[in-house]
């Protein structure tokens, strides 16, 4: 069996480094974070929506209030990771089916992980300040 | 059906509706007057049909991808099954919506 594609001897078998990578090459990490990140929100809706709930008709300062607390925190903090890490996912399943050109490709997959980030980041970054009453 | 193209569809439009989550986060955190602006936003008709359709959306893409889940998991793959998830997503997807606005105007009084 050759080993010219591997410098360092290795104690795997080619078949072994590749096995359940499939055709991505990237194996099914994605598709399992896809799925975690789902459930997690499904778990997460009630508690988002009475938290939205709670702040109808609130002004600025009551919205502070009770987006500042801790357990509302918490919650939403979670919400926003497991979100923006799903989407994140879906749109670069989106972009793969129907970029076919592969700069573009890349282009769309670098934006959408700018975004995708930039989202989370900011969401967080807000979160944080109204809990730590600056 | 082609329910799947729905959930891609309700994925995208959750995505790009992600700024105007951000837009509120951020306004909650920066003061009373950047907040009145979203609240004015939202009030507004246009805004209000803008978080109704969010919230079909969101309810929508949940059921929907509840039905992606049981068949990940190897079940509900017979014809009539198939039927049934596929309608129970589609109905189930506007009845919650519509009842979350029901009781979001009860406790918001039209707010």
């Amino acid at each position: 069996m050759s080993t010219a594609d591997t410098p360092k001897r290795s104690m795997r078998t080619p078949l072994g480094r590749v096995r359940n990578l499939g055709a991505a090459h990237s194996g099914t990490s994605d598709f399992w974070r896809q799925r975690l990140t789902a459930v997690a929100m499904v778990l997460l809706m009630i508690p988002v929506l009475v938290i939205i709930m709670m702040l109808l008709g609130r002004n600025q300062a009551g919205a502070k209030q009770i987006l500042g607390s801790l357990p509302v925190a918490i919650i939403m903090l979670l919400f926003i990771i497991a979100s923006a890490w799903h989407m994140k996912i879906g749109m670069q399943v989106v972009i793969e089916d129907y970029v076919h050109n592969e700069k573009l490709k890349l282009v769309s997959i670098m934006a959408n992980n700018f975004f995708s980030i930039a989202v989370a980041l900011a969401s967080i970054y807000a979160i944080l300040q109204l809990s730590s009453g600056v | 059906m082609a329910l799947s193209i729905v959930h891609r569809a309700t994925g995208i439009a959750l995505y790009v509706g992600t700024l105007l989550l951000v837009w509120w986060l951020v306004a909650a955190a920066s003061g009373p007057a950047a907040y009145a602006n979203v609240q004015a936003f939202t009030g507004s008709i246009i805004g209000r049909l803008i978080v109704f359709g969010y919230t079909w959306a969101l309810m929508h893409h949940m059921l929907s991808g509840i039905r992606h889940f049981v068949w990940d998991l190897g079940y509900g793959f017979k014809a009539n099954e198939r039927e049934a998830l596929t309608w129970g997503a589609a109905i189930g997807g506007i009845v919650l919506t519509v009842l979350i606005w029901i009781i979001a105007y009860m406790i918001g009084g039209g707010r």
